[in-house]
């Protein structure tokens, strides 16, 4: 059995994305985890959609404050100049694109980008919290998940066949095993977690991949 | 004008039967649960509890209470039932929408906040990009299936956009950190969330405040709800906050 990663590495690796400067929403979950490795050197400005901007990594046990929560209702830390707004103006800034980067989980991914994060087959619709607004209205999409289901079935898709999120909003794909990335040619691989192969990869995977020209192993 | 009142049984007594809630508050943060605790008490049925980030969720205990009563009937949120599927299993609000007792209203988060805004603003439908190419653009989400009217839809300078409606509830509950007798609401950090809009929509809103100031100790800068929103105000004691979501 090869290793996969865990997922604060991939956390890690996703928060690699976030140039300096970037405004970034972090969806339910998984993604949460990118406030604790922004790459040093950067500045990058968290948004939450019950009303926060600016605020700093997830708070420790001695610094928990339950009044300001992430997505996930995770408290998370101050930073000199964060600000607090209603959901309604968090909700403008999303859907007015003037969030550049949100980080979703996901059930599946197709090869087109089409997203399905917020239900399963066989259960009420347990509601999509603000995935949907994040998905239309973020100006690039990247999404974090295991690249396999618990039973070992292909997450990255031709078609999603749980209920669509939103239709190509997905432009990279970080997994416990690759970095994908969404072009309007299909599913290039760019990147393998150590020790995977492109044929590994591709075998956990049901659309087709195209090796990137300089696929390389993640550097972690 | 002073719009205090003694106590929260006294502040819902005239809420009846049938009666359109909205709920504010993000899982924990900004619930009015001392509210919750009263129409427990005062036993109102055939509820509909108009939310929009998953409050009942937090207040996971006044929920359970309100299910076993056969208090509601209805409820409209962004994000209702555990994740977990094992966890909604157990979980009797999940129960009752699945066997249809309770019926479960489904909007992406941002059309919910709208729609109690336009709701607020006399605005009485709004189009949004939100939706379109999932399910939300075809019909309404709702566990009955009688109810899933088709929406409609429409093409604006080359984009396809979905018509949603205002949402205009009975009531409003909202919880503030501050509050004046006068209504000037001040909120605390991310527990504002939808409390703000929810304010400005119903025809009624009734605020539990942590700490009730004379007018003017609150500084008309530091103002997040204006006083014309609010009718009713009551102090209450700080809620205790615990995780209980997943």
């Amino acid at each position: 059995m090869k290793t996969r990663l865990d997922e604060q590495t991939i956390a890690l690796r996703a928060a690699r994305e976030f140039p300096d400067g970037a405004v970034v929403n972090l969806g339910y979950g998984m993604p949460g985890l990118c406030a604790n490795f922004i790459p040093e050197g950067r500045t990058v400005f968290f948004q939450s959609e019950n009303g926060m901007l600016g605020y700093g990594h997830l708070a420790g046990d001695e610094e928990k404050d339950y009044e300001m929560i992430n997505a996930s209702d995770q408290p998370v830390t101050a930073l000199p100049g964060m600000c607090f707004f209603d959901s309604a103006a968090a909700f403008d800034m999303i859907r007015g694109r003037h969030i550049d980067i949100v980080v979703l989980g996901a059930y599946q991914v197709s090869e087109k980008g089409d997203l399905a994060n917020w239900g399963r087959p066989g259960r009420p619709a347990t509601g999509m919290g603000g995935a949907m607004d994040l998905a239309v209205g973020a100006r690039r999409g990247i999404v974090t998940m295991q690249h396999t289901t618990r039973d070992g079935k292909p997450r990255i898709v031709r078609k999603c066949t749980y209920p669509i999120t939103a239709r190509r909003c997905v432009g990279l794909i970080i997994t416990d095993i690759a970095v994908i990335e969404v072009t309007p040619g299909g599913l290039i691989l760019k990147e393998v977690a150590p020790g995977w192969t492109f044929s590994e990869v591709q075998t956990l995977t049901a659309a087709r991949l195209t090796p990137a020209a300089d696929l390389k192993e993640m550097e972690l | 004008m002073d719009k205090v009142i003694s106590s929260v049984d006294e502040a819902i007594a005239d809420i009846p039967d049938g009666a359109v809630i909205a709920i504010p508050g993000f899982f924990t943060c900004g619930v009015p649960r001392a509210l919750l605790q009263a129409l427990i008490r005062k036993g109102t049925k055939n509820l509909t509890l108009a939310c929009g980030c998953g409050p009942l969720l937090g207040a996971a205990e006044e929920m359970r209470a309100l299910v076993k009563n056969r208090q509601v009937k209805k409820v409209i949120d962004s994000y209702a039932l555990y994740r977990s599927a094992t966890k909604g299993m157990q979980d009797p609000f999940e129960q009752a929408v699945r066997a249809g007792e309770i019926e479960l209203e489904v909007y992406p988060m941002g059309t919910m906040a709208e729609k109690y805004r336009a709701a607020g603003a006399g605005i009485p439908a709004f189009y949004t990009p939100t939706g379109v190419g999932s399910v939300v653009e075809e019909t309404v989400v709702t566990n009955i299936e009688a109810n899933r009217a088709p929406k409609e839809t429409r093409i604006i300078n080359g984009r396809k956009y979905i018509l949603e409606y205002a949402l205009k509830p009975d009531y409003a509950f909202v919880h503030a950190l501050i509050g004046d007798r006068e209504g000037n609401l001040r909120y605390a950090k991310t527990a504002r969330n939808f409390n703000h809009v929810m304010a400005t929509a119903a025809r009624v809103t009734i605020a539990e405040v942590e700490n009730l100031v004379e007018i003017g100790e609150l500084d008309g800068d530091d103002v997040h709800t204006p006083g014309v929103y609010v009718h009713r105000v009551v102090k209450v004691e700080r809620p205790r906050f615990a995780i209980t979501i997943d």
